[in-house]
């Protein structure tokens, strides 16, 4: 939509690790529409708030519907959407602060719910919109904007905290690996459950950490980011317990539990096999 | 002349059987073709804890709980020094003998509610020896209460008939306690049966089966004190292919949640008090700027914060009208009685439907306990409600003019981003100062859709009114029926649609010297809107946690009145 219209003036910096991520959503998209055949009106887009969130309009291609609603709530207003009309394909698009900081409450209960939807979320390890402050991913002693002498608190790690709350479909990936970023998120609008795809997606303004996650061998820079060795059975729990356990930033398809019914199957199942009474009956119960 | 009006209230502790004995009361009087309600009030602790409970029953439509009790049951000495007070000069306590001793005295009546049950072989059986009691003070037939005893037992279960008799021998100990005790409180008249088919509800109950006739599809809430019935209601009863209804994790996470199947094409509500609605400021704003449909009750309590959880209040009104920062104003619809509450309860959802946006449904706790009968809704009447939905192609402009335009649904065709950051017409987050003028305007210019609501009026040419709002509505009229019959030239003027209310009251009130608007809040909230809108209106408040006594408001009226008269206010 953005490149057609004059009065939407947002635009991510050069070099933004968003832009590889768009490419990528809209890769997975096509080729996930295509294989299940339906409309792109099918699917719904929901944007937290964050340079990350105006993913929603920036998409280029056939335009989905969307939602770009407040800080940290893409989740629970997915939920409104996928419960309503559990035949849509909800994609979730939120950054770090939204979905670890100001959302992070919403995580949990969707993973015991085992919503179907998939959840993108740019990590780069900043507040980008607001100017670079600290995020709940930004490293210990780090200074920022609003950490001006280094950050107090521990940095969270998402993809040990994912697990644990029991999200069924757990992908980390980065943003310049489009391919392979592409091939992630149609596996997770494909799997039947809550996936989330984790994406490096550097603030080339605000944190620039390309370095640091892909190295650099002219100065002696360890990569931080590692492709999952291949052997790694993403069905083997304690494969992926040890593989978040690890330090550095592993790449690739980590978790990945098929065998819980979603939570459209499970309502559908428990109070959508009851008949409702029509109103006159349920009237009638209060008659004297 | 018979006794047209009876006043009991139940005290005790939680556990006692305080609720039941009143409940089944009601049920057994309605049965019989009187007009009841009940009022109580609750402890916050779940297990004992001092509680209330109080039927009021008449030959009429039953206006207000009843300022003095006609008797007092008093399961515990506690109660007894509590509410005594209250009990009218020729009323009688009945109180539990086998707990405390009051000294003689002559309106008293001691029984050992617990002693005169196990003779009756059913420990259980207390309420009915109270209930046999009370019908011999009133002179109401045993027959009645056998009656309402028989229906409510017959249950299909081998015990059914042993229960029924010990508490039909239950009644008759009672009665013949009373009866030696020689007091009367004078013969109730005869039942005058009311016209038509009625059903026995409480306020969240009329709310839950209004909005389910208004096709309700989802409802997300949380528990909280006074609202949580409508929730476990919807969990039980909105059920089937389609529905979606669930406990949330929080209130931002309900509101939150209904916004979306609001996008996604669902009629959606949530409930909740106080506290929660505070919550779902945020949320509220964006189903106002992205233009969807949902709609949130707020079962009032006292506040601020915590407040006071079970006790009434009014005082809600400006944060229901203005929840969120920014310029926003939402439809309220407060309902005054029982009835209403069925009727706001689908005419929320129509609204939310027919304007596109948020609707608060604005009740309180004293209508949500408050259970009587009122007349069973015929439903040829009502008029259901549906969004007008886009069919046409894609690229369509959603946001499009100055005025409410069909909105698409995921899943068909024109889609769009529906947009909380102030928008375009395809909704584009936009800065443009004409864009934010033409938005604002629009999201204001579909509150006229609303105009449409029908008010109460009588006595138009006095120059002084009196107008209610809310769960007040029925204690005023009693004081307002009170007063004309002492021969004040009052208007009265009441609409249970508070925001937009309806243009032809607006008008009529402005024209009055003076408008009176008692409520149950400390600033006079009700009174400042209508001052905004040029109406000469003041409040008489009151923020006790309890509803208006119609004696004492009465009296407030008529100062109010004569202080005004002697400001020049001509009446
Ligand atoms: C309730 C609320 N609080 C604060 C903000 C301000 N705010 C907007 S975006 C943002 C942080 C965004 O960070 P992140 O989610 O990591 O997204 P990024 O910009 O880095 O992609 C904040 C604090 C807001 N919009 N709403
Ligand atoms: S501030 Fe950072 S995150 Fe935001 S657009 Fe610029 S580079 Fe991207
Ligand atoms: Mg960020």
């Amino acid at each position: 939509m953005t490149l057609k219209n004059p009065e939407y003036d947002f635009k991510w910096c050069p070099g933004c690790g968003d832009f590889g991520v768009r490419r990528g959503l809209e890769n997975a998209l096509e080729k996930y529409l295509a294989e299940t055949e339906q409309p792109t009106e099918n699917t719904v887009v929901v944007a937290g708030i964050g340079c990350s969130g105006n993913m929603v309009h920036m998409l280029e291609k056939e335009q989905p519907f969307g939602i770009h609603g407040i800080h940290g709530r893409s989740l629970p207003i997915s939920m409104g959407i996928k419960m309503g009309n559990p035949d849509l394909n909800v994609i979730v698009v939120a950054g770090d602060g939204d979905f670890l900081g100001i959302g992070a409450e919403h995580i949990a209960p969707q993973a015991m719910r085992n919503l179907n939807i998939t959840a993108v979320v740019m990590d780069n390890g900043v507040y980008g919109l607001t100017k670079g402050q600290s995020s709940p991913t930004t490293d210990l002693g780090v200074i920022t904007s609003s950490t001006p002498y280094g950050k107090m608190e521990e940095k969270v790690h998402p993809l040990r905290n994912y697990l644990t709350m029991g999200v069924s479909f757990i992908g980390s990936t980065i943003s310049n690996k489009v391919k392979d970023m592409s091939d992630m998120m149609y596996e997770a609008m494909s799997h039947p459950g809550f996936s989330i795809v984790h994406v490096q997606s550097p603030c080339t303004e605000y944190n620039n950490t390309y370095e640091a996650l892909k190295g650099s061998v002219k100065k002696g820079i360890e990569p931080l980011a590692y492709d999952i060795p291949e052997g790694h059975d993403p069905s083997d729990a304690e494969a992926a317990q040890e593989v978040v356990n690890a330090d550095g930033i592993p790449l690739g398809v980590i978790f990945r539990d098929t065998s819980r019914p979603t939570f459209d199957q499970r309502v559908k199942d428990t109070t959508g096999s009851k008949e409702m009474k029509s109103v006159e009956s349920l009237i009638e119960g209060f008659s004297i | 002349m018979k006794k047209q009006d009876f006043v009991v209230r139940f005290a005790g502790e939680g556990g006692q059987g305080v609720v039941t004995s009143a409940e089944g009361l009601a049920q057994a009087m309605a049965q019989s073709g009187y007009h009841v309600q009940t009022f109580s009030t609750f402890p916050s602790q779940i297990r004992g804890g001092p509680t209330w409970t109080q039927t009021r029953i008449a030959t009429e439509t039953v206006l207000s709980p009843g300022d003095e009790l006609d008797v007092l049951v008093a399961f515990n000495e506690y109660a007894y020094e509590n509410h005594k007070d209250d009990v009218a000069a020729d009323g009688v306590i009945v109180y539990n003998q086998g707990e405390f001793e009051i000294d003689a005295s002559d309106n008293v009546l001691g029984m050992d509610f617990d002693e005169l049950a196990k003779q009756t072989g059913n420990n259980r059986a207390a309420n009915f020896v109270v209930m046999g009691a009370l019908a011999q003070l009133v002179e109401l037939p045993l027959k009645v209460l056998e009656d309402f005893n028989r229906e409510r037992y017959t249950r299909g279960r081998p015990s059914d008939q042993q229960i029924i008799d010990s508490n039909n021998m239950a009644l008759s100990l009672g009665s013949v306690e009373a009866d030696k005790s020689g007091l009367v409180l004078g013969e109730i008249a005869e039942a005058v049966k009311p016209e038509g088919e009625q059903i026995l509800v409480n306020g969240n109950i009329a709310i839950s089966l209004g909005a389910t006739a208004a096709g309700l599809d989802t409802f997300v809430g949380y528990p909280i004190s006074p609202a949580t019935p409508i929730l476990l209601w919807m969990e039980q009863n909105l059920v089937g292919e389609g529905k979606f209804v669930y406990q949330s994790t929080s209130e931002i996470e309900s509101i939150t949640s209904i916004v979306g199947a609001g996008f996604a094409g669902k009629k959606a509500m949530t409930s909740t008090a106080g506290p929660g609605f505070s919550l779902m400021g945020e949320g509220l704003g964006l189903a106002w700027m992205a233009e969807i449909p949902l709609v949130v009750v707020n079962v009032q309590r006292g506040g601020p914060s915590t407040g006071l959880p079970t006790k009434t209040e009014q005082s809600d009104l400006l944060t229901a009208l203005y929840p969120g920062h920014g310029d926003i104003k939402l439809p309220v619809i407060a309902p005054g009685t029982v009835e209403e509450c069925f009727y706001a309860g689908i005419m929320a959802v129509n609204w939310a439907e027919r304007y596109q946006g948020p609707v608060v449904l604005l009740s309180e706790h004293a209508m949500s306990e408050r259970r009587q009968n009122i007349p069973r809704p015929d439903m040829s009447k009502v008029e259901i409600e549906k969004r007008k939905t886009y069919e046409g192609s894609n690229g369509y402009l959603r946001y499009d003019g100055f005025e409410l335009s069909p909105m698409p649904i995921p899943g068909g065709s024109g889609a769009y981003i529906a947009n909380g950051s102030e928008h375009d017409a395809m909704g584009d987050t936009t800065h443009l100062p004409a864009r934010h003028i033409q938005m604002t305007e629009r999201r204001f210019s579909k509150l006229n859709l609303l105009n449409d609501g029908n008010f109460e009026s009588e006595n138009e040419s006095a120059k002084v009114a009196l107008v209610p709002w809310g769960g007040s509505k029925g204690s005023v009229l009693a004081a307002y029926n009170q007063l004309v019959n002492e021969g004040l030239d009052l208007a009265w003027y009441y609409s249970m649609y508070v925001h937009p209310m309806p243009e032809g009251m607006l008008a009529a009130l402005r024209e009055k010297d003076l408008v009176i608007v008692p409520e149950l809040n400390y600033m006079g909230q009700f009174a400042s809107v209508l001052r905004s809108e040029g109406i000469k209106a003041v409040a008489i408040t009151q923020y006790t946690g309890l509803p208006f006594k119609v004696g004492e408001l009465a009296t407030r009226v008529k100062d109010l009145v004569s202080n005004s008269v002697a400001e020049g206010v001509s009446v």
